[in-house]
């Protein structure tokens, strides 16, 4: 699967990182939005690296993400963090 | 602001320049002041690593090098307005500000990432020192790194060393001194199918290498020094070859991470102790609780205001009451006549109000540095983001808006950071409506002289007032964001996406250093302009045109053989006819029918014009206006103006006038530098030329209603 896609016409199973639980832990499978991958790839969000939503702001947005066996955390948007695809 | 200005380099050659990049919370700032201390420059403004900042180091007893320090930065593909700087530094080989080579940060416990960076800037070319902070939180992970194998995998030194204490730094500098090779090590080339835009473009501008030529491709329209049409050229072959930036700069960020795993393989082992949560998660969940986190946040503010309101007055009052002293020494001890009288009314009341700001300015710029310096700001971004977005700005507009407190000047220059176009734009607009420590003055003599010093139950009247005044200036900002949220179309989305860096304890030596700039600059930037124009003032107030004072003060004695006045009391009404008819006096006259809704006279009307420039000047032509035919020995501006009566002999400064004037203080734009800088950030003098019409405008119409209601 190419690392950067940009087809929206994903299966309806497909999990995002906006859709962990806290605590919980995924694998990045893919980015989907073009433009915000590029800032992902960046920091760090890299396709095979885990992730593990370890908070959420009182309000319920943004998200705090967890990134691999590193543990620097990102803090992003839901609607950002719907971005990345994560493996089944 | 006067530079820290290097002495003649003692080395033959012209000195060594070195560029110190990182990423962020790399501890690059932290080697930065370990490497210059105090001999550093901040640009124009004061702002935290906004502005390129430089300073000197003394390398070796022989060897001094200019240190550039670089915003930090996850990659050489800017973000931000703020990572332009980079770029445009590091791209430009012909500039002669061009470093000769660069010292990238690395943090070792975030090695991956950090060598992204490294990846792409040994792609350029450029001469390069890895200085490898942190080694000790990466050993309590488990982390091991083998520094002769990472030296010969990157072919660049590998210096360890913690930014923090010190340790490390001196081995650094000696590496540093050394005159440095490009690396040979490529960790990355551009695909084969973008191979002939990239040699087109190496010959047209004789770059040397090829990475370098493809972010021509990736950046010309960003980069600051090319012509028009070098960027035309670039723009033509972009299309001719169909160079797709996007998808190209995603494989190149996959492909080094690919090379940098392979690297990491070979050097660095884990031996992973325990599973421990770290200890920044732990505070995480109490200081971002859903409740607590808030009540932490309020609790910080609060402690703030305390600190400016409260434990700056003792010495506010000392510096107050010494310039007041010293004025009254003065003026009892020289011989009397006009030198006299500039320097106390002229010159020592202007410095007295620049001197008297520096305890809440250190106080203010020592809470925001902590705030950083700890890591706590991001985690107030992360709080208010969902708060701050129904008013057009997101959780990055908080720290601004924040400073803005301080000074609108850095804070306006933070907003750098703030990726969205739309969103920075209304940050910038509305900080200026954040109370400043320039109005703290205005504020805390008119309320001193209005409010009386009760308290009601735990609080402090005053500090009510003062609190309220605050919040006004905060509502305000927050209503005119949404205004424009709803009057402006954006340009792209809005990011917000960022690193949360580790609790740290705060380095109080980074603390102290950003004190220091600041006062200093703010002594000097602003310090000049306040005694020149209470000078200029005393000047206006002394002297009028043709005979008008002489004719006004004739008038005065012969009334007063009418009246049998008092010595003491012609005393006062020569000074004031004479005030009246001075330039100043004229001057206030012409303004007084516009602001006579207000509840202004004349003399609050000099102080408004004088004030246009920088408000903090208020207190000072106040003082000044009101010395003018006072006693000598009434010091204080606070009694000056209690002493001050109206035409029915009651006191002047009535609670309507004086809200009146505070309410116009809150919201008016009077300050030069805050315009000068949205000029700047903005590029368009239609920003800061609705930011003077709608504040201003704002700040009459508020006055104009208190009066009418509550005044008259």
């Amino acid at each position: 699967m190419p690392p950067v896609a940009s087809s929206p016409s994903a299966p309806a199973t497909r999990r995002t990182a906006r859709d962990l639980r806290v605590g919980e832990t995924g694998t990045i499978c893919c980015l989907e939005d073009p433009v915000m991958a590029l800032k992902l790839l960046d920091m760090g969000c890299v396709p095979g690296v885990t992730v593990r939503l370890s908070g959420r702001a009182p309000l319920g947005d943004p998200l705090m993400l967890v990134l691999g066996d590193e543990e620097y955390t990102l803090s992003l948007r839901g609607s950002e963090a719907a971005t990345i695809v994560l493996k089944d | 602001m006067p530079a820290a200005g290097p002495p003649a380099p003692e080395a033959p050659a012209r000195p060594m320049r070195i560029a110190l990049i990182g990423n962020p919370n790399s501890g690059k700032t932290s080697l930065f002041n370990q490497l210059t201390g105090l001999n550093q420059k901040v640009g124009n403004f004061p702002g935290v690593t906004v502005d390129r900042k430089s300073g000197w180091a003394q390398l070796t007893p022989a060897r001094r090098a200019e240190i550039v320090d670089l915003p930090g930065t996850y990659s050489l593909y800017p973000k931000s307005l703020d990572e332009r700087v980079i770029t445009d530094l590091l791209y430009d080989p012909s500039s002669t500000s061009y470093p000769d080579f660069v010292v990238v940060t690395v943090d070792a416990s975030n090695l991956r990432r950090s060598l992204l960076l490294f990846s792409q800037l040994a792609d350029l070319g450029l001469p390069a020192i890895l200085a490898l902070n942190m080694t000790d939180v990466a050993a309590r992970h488990g982390v091991h790194i083998d520094l002769g194998a990472l030296e010969a995998e990157l072919g660049v030194p590998v210096v360890p060393m913690n930014a923090r204490n010190g340790s490390g730094v001196a081995a650094l500098k000696i590496v540093m001194a050394e005159r440095l090779a490009a690396p040979p090590v490529r960790f990355w080339q551009p695909d084969a199918a973008v191979h002939p835009l990239v040699q087109r473009l190496r010959t047209h501008f004789q770059l040397h290498s090829d990475y370098l030529a493809l972010h021509y491709a990736q950046q010309a329209e960003y980069l600051a020094f090319l012509s028009a049409e070098d960027r035309a050229y670039v723009q033509g072959l972009v299309q001719e070859y169909a160079f797709d930036g996007t998808a190209q700069q995603a494989s190149e960020t996959i492909g080094r991470y690919a090379r940098i795993n392979e690297i990491l393989l070979e050097t660095v082992t884990v031996t992973r102790t325990e599973q421990r949560e770290p200890v920044s998660n732990r505070i995480d969940r109490v200081l971002t609780h859903r409740v607590g986190g808030y009540l932490i946040f309020l609790a910080v503010l609060f402690l703030l205001f305390q600190a400016i309101f409260a434990w700056a007055q003792y010495p506010m009052d000392l510096i107050d009451q010494s310039i007041g002293a010293l004025s009254g020494w003065l003026q009892n001890t020289l011989p009397p006549g006009p030198l006299t009288r500039l320097l106390t009314e002229g010159v020592l009341a202007g410095l007295g109000g620049v001197l008297i700001f520096i305890p809440q300015i250190a106080l203010l710029f020592a809470f925001l540095a902590v705030l950083e310096e700890t890591g706590y700001m991001a985690r107030v971004t992360f709080l208010m983001d969902k708060l701050m977005r129904p008013f057009g700005l997101s959780g990055k507009s908080v720290v601004p808006l924040i400073s803005g407190l301080a000074c609108a000047v850095p804070a306006i220059m933070g907003a750098r950071t703030i990726e969205s176009w739309k969103d920075r734009m209304i940050t910038i607009f509305v900080t200026p409506l954040m109370s400043c420590s320039a109005r703290i003055p205005v504020f805390t003599v008119l309320v001193a002289l209005v409010v009386p010093a009760e308290s009601v139950g735990f609080f402090n009247l005053r500090g009510v007032v003062l609190m309220g005044l605050y919040l006004l200036g905060l509502f305000s900002a927050l209503g005119s964001a949404w205004l424009l949220k709803v009057l402006l179309k954006a340009r792209e989305r809005s990011y917000f996406i960022m690193e949360f860096p580790v609790y740290k304890w705060p380095r109080w030596k980074n603390v102290g250093l950003t004190i220091y700039q600041k006062v200093r600059a703010f002594v000097w930037q602003a310090g000049q302009v306040i005694v020149a124009i209470s000078v200029l003032l005393w000047g206006l107030a002394s002297y009028g045109p043709g005979q008008r004072q002489a004719v006004a003060e004739a008038q005065a004695r012969r009334e007063a053989a009418i009246h049998h006045w008092t010595p003491a009391e012609l005393g006062r009404q020569v000074a004031s006819a004479r005030l009246e008819t001075s330039y100043a006096g004229s001057f206030g006259q012409t303004l007084e029918p516009a602001i006579r809704p207000l509840g202004f006279d004349w003399k609050i009307g000099i102080a408004l014009l004088t004030s246009f420039a920088a408000r903090e000047v208020f207190v000072g032509t106040m003082s000044t206006i009101y010395s003018v035919g006072q006693d000598a020995d009434m010091g204080t501006v606070q009694q000056k103006l209690r002493a001050e009566k109206g035409l029915d002999g009651k006191p002047f400064f009535t609670p309507a006038r004086a809200f009146s004037l505070l309410v116009f203080y809150v919201f008016a734009m009077q300050c030069m530098s805050t315009l000068a800088v949205t000029y700047r950030e903005t590029k368009s003098w239609r920003w800061p030329a609705a930011q003077l019409v709608y504040m201003t405008g704002l700040a009459y119409a508020a006055s104009v209603l208190i009066w009418q209601i509550w005044g008259s």
